[in-house]
C-alpha cells in the first residue's frame, strides 16, 4: 500500500490541535476575566481552530506534489548516535562542567562520524574549546558552571 | 537642520569617536557570528564601558556595536545557517543555499554591499525624515499592528515554495503555538507549561532557532549523507574566495536595494516591529515583484532574495532609532538597551533631543554612516578568510554546529531542560524538513506570537469584543486588504499554472 506521509504528518497534526485546543480550554482564568473579550484562553483557542482547519484542508485537497523520501539512502544509525551524544552531554554539563563535557561530546562526534586522525581531533576538541572558554568566561565575562574544573583548583 | 548636520559631523569625525565605531563595529561583527549573542547581548556587554565616556561617545560605541552584530549574525546565517538574531533569519533562506553551491564569498559580498547599501539609504532618510517620522509612527494603532503581523505572517507563507502554502500556513500555527507557552504576559497565568516550572517563562528565540536552523541543518547533512540526490555536499577551498560580483548581480541589486530599503526604513521606525518584520516583509515582497524565472530561484541561492532581507534589516536598524531618540520609545530590544544607556547617561530622548542635544541627536545619525563605510572597509577583505568556515570538512563542521547550538542555550539559560527540549524540536523540524515543511514561517510566527496576542488582545478590549476593529481604521483596512490580495493572487497563480 502506498502511504502518502504528508497526509500522515498531516493527521498528526490535525491531532496536536485538537489536543492543543482542548488544553487551551482547560487553561484556568481569573472569574472576573472569565466573560471578557480577550483573556489568557482566547488567543490558543483560535490558534488550536487555525490548526484544525489548515490541516485539516491539507488532508482533504490532493497533494499535487508528493514528497518521497529513499529511506534506504538515509544515515538514520549515524545520525541517532550523534542526537544521542548530544543528550548524554546535555544530561552532563551542568554536573560534570562545560570544559570537560564539550571537550568530550565534541571529541567523540568526530569519531563517530568516522573521522580518525587523532591529533586533530584532540587540537579541535579540549585546547579549542579551552580557547572558547576563555573567550567567553575571560574576555566576555559571561559565566560558565563548572565544577571540574573548580574541582581541580582551574577556576575560582 | 543643516547647523546640526554641521555640530553632528564635528562631534562623529573625532578621531576618539571615530576609533569607537572601529572599535564597536569590530567588536560586534565578532559577537554577532557567536550563535545565541546577538546586538543586545553585546550592547548590554558595552554598557559598563561606555559609561567612562561622553554620552555622543558612547552612544556612537554603541551603534558601532549594533551594525557589527547584526553584519555579524548575517555571516553565521550564509555560511552555517544559523541565525543568531531574528532579523538575519530571512538572510539564510538564499544566503546559506548560495554558500553550497561554492559561492560563499560572493554571498558574504553580497551581503556586505546590501547591508552597506541599506545602511546609507536609510541614514539618508533618518536625516531628513527623522521628526516628522515620528509623528506618523505614533499613528499607528493596535489593530494596524495586528493586520501588519497578519499581513506578514501570509504573505511569507503565500510565498514559500510552489504548493506549499498550506505546509506553510501549518508552520505558521505551529510557530504562534509555541510562542504561546509559557505565562499569559498580562494576567501571568501559566499555559501549556504541564507544572514544569522551566516552561514559565516560554521558549527562548534562540532555542527554536538553533533548533530549527542550526541543529536540524546539521542532522539533515548526516542523514543525507549517502542520498544521490542530496546537494549537501563538500565545498573546497578554491571555490570559496571569489567576493567578485558580476554586471548581471549587480543590476540585480540595484532594483532590489531602493525597494527593499524604504520597506526595512519605514517598518523599522514603527515602535515594536523592527529588523526582523523588515526582512521578511522585503523578501516577500521582493518574490513578488521579480520575474517568474527569478522567482523560481528563491531559496536556492537568489540574488534578489540575498539583497532584500538584508538591505531591510540594516535599513530596519536605523529606522528604529527613529522612535527611540525622537519619542523615546524603543523599536527593538536592542533600542531598549541603548535606551536604558541613553537615560544612564541623563540624557532624555523625546520630540525636543534635537533642540537641547543637538551634539547628541546628530553626531549619532552622522555615525551611523560613517559606521556603514568602517564595517565595509573591515569586512570586505576579510570575506575570503571568514568563507572558508564552509571548507572545514563535514566530520568537524557538523560537531562544531551542534556544540555552538548547545553553547547558546547553555549560556542562556544554565539547565538540562532547555537542551533537551532543543534536541526535541531539532529532531522535529528534522523530520519535518525531509517532507518540504518551510521553517522559515515556523521562526516569524515564533517570534510575532507574543505580539499579535496583545494586539490583538487591545484592540478586541477596546472594541468591546467586536471584530469590527478590522474595518474600522482605514490604514488597518487597508493592510488587511493587501493581505486578501496576496491570497487571492496565491490562489489565481496556482490554478493558472495547473490549467
Amino acid at each position: 500500500m502506498n502511504i502518502n506521509t504528508t497526509k500522515i504528518i498531516s493527521l498528526l497534526f490535525f491531532v496536536f490541535s485538537a489536543f492543543y485546543l482542548y488544553l487551551a480550554y482547560q487553561i484556568q482564568v481569573f472569574t472576573f476575566d472569565e466573560n471578557a473579550p480577550f483573556n489568557a484562553r482566547t488567543f490558543p483557542i483560535y490558534l488550536g481552530y487555525a490548526g484544525l482547519f489548515f490541516s485539516g484542508l491539507k488532508l482533504i485537497l490532493p497533494d499535487p506534489n508528493t514528497i518521497k523520501v529513499e529511506h534506504k539512502n538515509l544515515e538514520y544509525k549515524k545520525t541517532g548516535i550523534l542526537i544521542l551524544i548530544a543528550i548524554i552531554y546535555g544530561a552532563t554539563i551542568l554536573k560534570v562542567g562545560y570544559f570537560l563535557t564539550t571537550s568530550l561530546f565534541l571529541f567523540a562526534s568526530y569519531y563517530f562520524l568516522g573521522e580518525r586522525r587523532w591529533i586533530l581531533m584532540f587540537l579541535l576538541s579540549f585546547p579549542f574549546v579551552a580557547a572558547f572558554m576563555y573567550l567567553l568566561h575571560g574576555i566576555l565575562d559571561i559565566y560558565l558552571r563548572d565544577p571540574f574544573l573548580q574541582s581541580i583548583g582551574v577556576m575560582g | 537642520m543643516i547647523e546640526g548636520i554641521l555640530i553632528g559631523l564635528t562631534t562623529a569625525l573625532t578621531l576618539q569617536n571615530i576609533l569607537m565605531v572601529m572599535v564597536g563595529c569590530f567588536f560586534g561583527t565578532i559577537i554577532g557570528m557567536l550563535p545565541g549573542l546577538g546586538p543586545m547581548t553585546a550592547i548590554a556587554l558595552m554598557i559598563p564601558i561606555t559609561y567612562g565616556f561622553e554620552p555622543a561617545t558612547g552612544l556612537i560605541l554603541m551603534a558601532g556595536v549594533y551594525y557589527g552584530a547584526v553584519f555579524g549574525g548575517s555571516t553565521s546565517s550564509i555560511l552555517l545557517n544559523a541565525p543568531g538574531v531574528p532579523g538575519t533569519v530571512a538572510t539564510s533562506f538564499d544566503g546559506y543555499p548560495m554558500a553550497q553551491q561554492g559561492k560563499a564569498g560572493k554571498a558574504l559580498a553580497i551581503a556586505a554591499w546590501s547591508s552597506f547599501a541599506g545602511g546609507t539609504l536609510s541614514a539618508i532618510y533618518l536625516l531628513f525624515m527623522a521628526p516628522s517620522l515620528s509623528k506618523v509612527s505614533l499613528s499607528f494603532r493596535s489593530p494596524d499592528y495586528f493586520a501588519l503581523m497578519i499581513l506578514g505572517l501570509t504573505a511569507i507563507a503565500a510565498f514559500s515554495s510552489k504548493g506549499q502554502f498550506l505546509k506553510a500556513m501549518m508552520m505558521v500555527v505551529l510557530g504562534l503555538m509555541l510562542a504561546s507557552v509559557g505565562q499569559d504576559s498580562l494576567s501571568d497565568i501559566t499555559r501549556y507549561t504541564f507544572n514544569n516550572m522551566n516552561l514559565t517563562d516560554g521558549i527562548s528565540f534562540v532555542l527554536v532557532v538553533m533548533a530549527t536552523f542550526a541543529m536540524s541543518e546539521a542532522l539533515t547533512i548526516i542523514l543525507k549523507r549517502n542520498d544521490p540526490t542530496s546537494a549537501a555536499k563538500q565545498v573546497s577551498l578554491t571555490e570559496l574566495g571569489s567576493i567578485k560580483i558580476n554586471k548581471e548581480e549587480r543590476t540585480k541589486m540595484y532594483k532590489t536595494i531602493p525597494r527593499s530599503s524604504v520597506i526595512g526604513f519605514l517598518i523599522g521606525v514603527l515602535p515594536g516591529a523592527g529588523a526582523t518584520i523588515a526582512s521578511f516583509l522585503a523578501y516577500g515582497m521582493e518574490r513578488n515583484v521579480v520575474s517568474d524565472e527569478e522567482k523560481e530561484k528563491f531559496g536556492k541561492g537568489s540574488v534578489n532574495g540575498l539583497s532584500a532581507p538584508e538591505t531591510a534589516n540594516n535599513a530596519a536598524c536605523s529606522g528604529s532609532f527613529v522612535p527611540m531618540l525622537t519619542l523615546g520609545i524603543p523599536g527593538s530590544g536592542t533600542t531598549a538597551v541603548m535606551l536604558g544607556a541613553l537615560l544612564g547617561f541623563g540624557v532624555q530622548p523625546g520630540p525636543r533631543l534635537y533642540m537641547t542635544n543637538p551634539e547628541i541627536f546628530w553626531s549619532i545619525i552622522m555615525s551611523m554612516y560613517i559606521g556603514m563605510v568602517i564595517l565595509l572597509i573591515l569586512n570586505l577583505p576579510l570575506i575570503p578568510y571568514i568563507a572558508r568556515i564552509l571548507a572545514v570538512p563535514k566530520n568537524y563542521l557538523i560537531p562544531l554546529i551542534l556544540f555552538f547550538s548547545v553553547t547558546g542555550i547553555y549560556v542562556m539559560s544554565f539547565n538540562n531542560f532547555d537542551i533537551y527540549l532543543m534536541i526535541g524540536i531539532a529532531v522535529v523540524a528534522t523530520f519535518l524538513r525531509l517532507y518540504d515543511f518551510p521553517m522559515p514561517p515556523l521562526i516569524l510566527a515564533f517570534v510575532l506570537g507574543g505580539l499579535m496576542e496583545e494586539n490583538l488582545r487591545r484592540s478586541l478590549l477596546l472594541s468591546n469584543g467586536s471584530w469590527e476593529f478590522l474595518w474600522d481604521r482605514t490604514l488597518t483596512a487597508c493592510i488587511l486588504a493587501t493581505t486578501i490580495l496576496i491570497v487571492v493572487w496565491h490562489i489565481y497563480k496556482t490554478f493558472k499554472k495547473k490549467n
